[in-house]
Formats: structure tokens, sequence, C-alpha cells
């Protein structure tokens, strides 16, 4: 299947990745994509290929700007433009998917309804009654621990509140496929292994297959059963390494040794990446004020 | 203590307004007694107040009230009937927009109130060509707010809404109009302002129906107590207006 899909995508026809399991939920199969034409055009994913088990927790990671958001548009169907294939359960994503939930990266919960509204807003479109419906955003509000909030709207809670809302509106509707765009970017880091203690704790409980997009080693190790490594500009496959620290894990681990090991064998890795980054960025801001001068 | 506190604060800011509003008919008053201000053109506060008596019972000022409420009322109506959809429509088709967004601008710094025979060809002397003309003269602002507020929204609750495969109508009722709500009141505002003197203004201009006109009556009569007096009650029913308008903006927007 892989190889025919690779086939349709055109050009090269040796798949990077060896064929995936038949078993993947989700496969990323040769996923490039442009923004623009000509000489200023930037490939923002190049080539990408790898695939998520079902029930697996993956993380992609890579620096600033390498192009994570961009694949998280497209495999959650906001993107429908995009050379190469997703696929879900066999089927090519062109188009927001019902098995998926996204969480994303910037502040998204709805600032005019109250906690209790906010979870319960995907059953409200599909006409769940009342009653079943506070129930069931009940139940996914205490799962991110925010009990006693029901009733509280998004402006008096914290950046970290506000983010578990959001992640609890997502998990309500029942995604097999959880989607996560840097969802603790904005918080600290205690707050963001307590966090990640909350989704691995999520994880174990609903078996969602789920694919976290982050800049961060720390919560990619912590949380991940593999971790892909990007590169930067364009964004490809760099690595993808197998983290076999037991589960359950919480967040203790981040102390043991096993887990430094694989913090620095990826450090080394995306120091590379994340070095050409800030190179890059550098010269094309001199270069703009060259011609900005001349 | 904080309770008590904001009890305090509560009741000394209008109590400070209406304090003000005192002072300043007690400093008129004195102004005028010692001739300061020519008693000619502004009459005594006092003799204002003890008109207000003759001019309910004689000139049938609440009937009045009720007639200028009743055109307002409708053109607050009409105008957010009006306003909010040519709004987004504007938002919807970027073309359109391009097209006469300049051209609502301009609507909003025409003086409208020049065209007035022309509604009355149009019209007929009656309250439908004063509720018209106050229509379109309202119509800019909320047109201009909308479209504004609808660009507004965050693009990322949008992208929530399209994870959530909403459709186009529920995507609007749902997400668009809840989070531009804020910036579409301030133009509802803006509008209910302008209605508001253009009612007025226009009942004068053409000398028909309500307040306007018996302010232009007690005018040419020169009955300055009683003009003023009038003109107390059309800042009454403002007022009132007002409160209607933070009632429904409450009641709409569910409190923090
Ligand atoms: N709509 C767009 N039009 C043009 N260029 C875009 C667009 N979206 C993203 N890009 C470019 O694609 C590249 C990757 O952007 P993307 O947002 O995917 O990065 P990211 O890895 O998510 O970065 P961050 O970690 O800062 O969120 C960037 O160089 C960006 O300028
Ligand atoms: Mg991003």
């Amino acid at each position: 299947m892989n190889n025919a899909a690779a086939n349709a995508a055109g050009d090269k026809a040796v798949p990077v990745m060896p064929a995936p399991a038949a078993e993947a939920q989700l496969v990323i199969d040769r996923v490039s994509k442009r923004f623009g034409e000509g000489p200023g055009a930037v490939v923002a994913v190049d080539d990408m290929s790898f695939d998520v088990m079902p029930g697996e927790f993956v993380a992609c990671i890579g620096p600033s700007g390498c192009g994570k958001s961009t694949l998280f548009n497209i495999i959650g169907g906001l993107q429908e433009e995009y050379v190469g294939n997703v696929m879900i359960d066999k089927s090519r994503i062109a188009g927001p998917h019902a098995a998926v939930g996204m969480v994303f990266q910037e502040e998204s919960t709805f600032p005019w309804r109250n906690v209790l509204d906010n979870v319960a807003f995907p059953l409200e479109l599909q006409n769940v009654g009342q009653s079943e419906r506070r129930d069931r955003a009940q139940k996914f509000i205490s799962l991110v621990g925010l009990q006693g909030f029901e009733k509280r709207m998004p402006s008096e809670l914290s950046g970290g509140m506000r983010q578990r809302v959001s992640i609890a509106r997502t998990l309500v509707s029942g995604p097999r496929i959880l989607l996560m765009d840097e969802p603790f970017a904005a918080l600290d880091e205690q707050t963001r292994l307590l966090l990640g203690d909350k989704i691995t704790q999520i994880q174990q409980e609903l078996h969602q297959t789920t694919l976290l997009i982050t800049h961060n080693l720390t919560e990619a190790v912590q949380l991940s059963d593999r971790i892909v490594v990007m590169t930067y500009r364009p964004g490809r496959v760099k690595r993808i390494v197998n983290i076999d620290l037991p589960r359950p894990r919480t967040s203790d681990v981040v102390s043991s040794p096993a887990f430094g090991k694989y913090v620095a064998e990826i450090w080394g890795d995306l120091r590379e990446e994340a070095t050409r980054g800030m190179e890059e960025a550098e010269a094309g801001a001199a270069a703009r004020g060259k011609t900005a001068r001349g | 203590m904080a309770d008590a506190g904001a009890g305090r604060s509560r009741w000394a800011a209008p109590a400070l307004g209406a304090g003000s509003v005192i002072a300043i008919f007690a400093a008129l008053e004195i102004l005028l007694k010692t001739g300061i201000v020519n008693r000619f053109i502004v009459p005594y506060p006092s003799a204002v107040l003890l008109s207000l008596e003759r001019i309910i019972v004689e000139e049938n000022v609440l009937g009045r009230v009720g007639e200028t409420a009743f055109e307002m009322f409708f053109s607050c109506i009409a105008v957010i009937l009006i306003g909010v959809p040519i709004g987004t429509a504007l938002y919807r088709y970027r073309a359109l927009r391009r097209a006469v967004e300049d051209w609502v601008a301009a609507l909003a710094a025409a003086p409208l109130v020049l065209a007035f025979p022309l509604f009355l060809v149009l019209f007929g002397r009656s309250s439908l060509t004063i509720i018209v003309m106050s229509v379109i003269t309202g119509l800019a602002p909320i047109i201009i707010k909308t479209t504004e507020g609808l660009a507004g929204v965050r693009p990322v609750l949008i992208n929530v809404g399209k994870s959530l495969k909403m459709g186009d109508s529920q995507m609007f009722w749902k997400i668009l109009i809840p989070a531009a709500l804020p910036v579409i009141f301030s133009g509802i505002r803006l509008s209910w302002t302008f209605v508001l003197i253009s009612v007025v203004g226009i009942e004068f201009l053409i000398n028909l129906g309500g307040l306007g006109q018996l302010i232009n009556d007690l005018a040419e009569r020169y009955d300055l107590p009683g003009t003023y007096a009038a003109i107390l009650f059309v800042v009454g029913v403002s007022v009132c207006f007002f409160m209607i308008l933070e009632r429904v903006e409450t009641w709409l927007r569910p409190n923090p």
C-alpha cells in the first residue's frame, strides 16, 4: 500500500521508510509542503514519512520554524493542499477527519463560554442532550484536574488551566487519534512536567493514539514511545528514536540515568539543526538588512 | 470590608454625577441672576424645572415621548437587522468589501438630513420618513464594526471549528458571532447614538411627531423654559435607551 501511494505521489519510487506494518493507524507517507512559488518559496515539510501504531505515543521534535505546525495542520486536515499522503485507516486525508482531535499551539478556549460549556462544546454540536452533555464534560474536566472550576470563565484561569480546558474539549468527543501542537509551550517547566503526568495518565486510561508536536526535549522523552527528530528547513525526518523507558511513567523518570542518556542522544541530533536554524535566520536577517540598505 | 467598599463606590459615582448636575444648574442660576449670562438667551434653570409640569399637562409631552420612543425603537431594531447582515456580507465577500467599504465610510460622514425633501416625497410626511432616514443615518457604524469584528476573530478559533467539522452556519452562529460580539456591540452603541440624534433632529426639521416637533413649536413660541424642559425629556429618553442597551449586552454576554 505504501509503495502504491508513493508511486501515486510521483517522483522517486523508492520509499524512504520500510513499508509500515499493516496495522499502523496513522501513516505519514512522503509528505511535502511548500509555501509560495519561485525563489521566495519556503519548503516547510520535505518528504517526511513515518507511521504511528494504534495506542502509540509519538513525539515529533524539531527546532522552531522547522515545519512542525505545518505538518500538524496537514495531518489535522486543515491544510488540504499537500504532496504525498497522510493516511488514516487506509484513506487519504483531505479535510478534517472525525477520528482526529486537535489541540492547538495557541490559546484556543472560547472566552465567552465557561469551563463546562467550553468542554461540552463538541457534544453540543452532536446534539447530545443537556444532562448527558454535562456528565460527559464533567468526566473530562475531572480527568484534566479542573473539578471545581466548571463555572469559571477562561479569563479567570491561568494559562496552564486554559490549555487543560482545550485538552478536555478535544478529548470529550472521543478522538481515536489525538494531535497536539506544542500544547505546553507557553508554560513553565514545573507545570509542564505535571501536565505531562496528566497526559500520560489520560493516555493510560483512554488508549488513544497520540502525536505530540514539540520543541521540548524533556517533554518528548518523558511522554513518548518513539520520537521523530526533524531537520531544520526543509523539515525532514532526521532520525526516529525508540524510547524504551518503563511504563507506567511519571515525571520522576526525568531523574533516571536512562532518561538523561536519551536526552543527550537526541540533543546531539537536534543541536546541529538548531544551530543551522539560528545561523540561517541570522544570515537571512543580515541579507535583508543589506538589501534594505542597498 | 471589601463589600462595604464596593457598595460605597457603587453609589459614589451616580451621586457625584447628580451632584455635578445640581452644581452646574446652581452656578448657571447665579450667573443669570448676576447678569453675566443673558437671560433672554438662556432661561433660569429653576424656570425650566417649573415648566416641566406645564409641558406635561398642556403639551402632552409624555405622549410625545411615546411617539419618539416608538420611532427610535423601530429604527434601532431595523439598524441591527439590516446592518449586521450587510457587515457579514462584506466580511464574507472580499471583492464586495473592497468595492463598497469606502462608500460605507462616506455614508457615516454624509449629512444625510439635507436629503430630507427627497424622503418626504418618497414616504410622505410620516413616521416612516423619520424611521427610514434614521436607519440610513445609523447604518454605517454597525456595518463597519460587524465586518471588523468578524475579520478580527482569531484564526485558531476558526481552526477549532474546522477540526470539529462544523458547517458554515454552525461556525457563524457558534464561533464567529460570539467572538465578534464585543466589537459588534461597540458598533451598535455608535449606531444607536446616530439614530437617536437623527430621530429627534428630523422630527424637529420636518415638524412632525414627537419631542422634536414639540421643541420646534416651543422654540417658535419663544417659550425658552418649555423648550429646555422638552430637551430634558430627550435626554431622559436617551438615558433610558442606553440603559436598555447595557441590559441587552450583559444578557447576551455571560457574566465572567
Ligand atoms: N501560511 C504560510 N505561508 C507561508 N509560509 C508559511 C506559512 N505557514 C508556515 N510558513 C513557513 O513555513 C515554515 C515552518 O513553519 P511552521 O509554523 O510549521 O514552523 P514550526 O515548526 O511550527 O515553528 P514553531 O516551533 O515556532 O511553532 C516557516 O518558515 C514559516 O515561515
Ligand atoms: Mg508551530
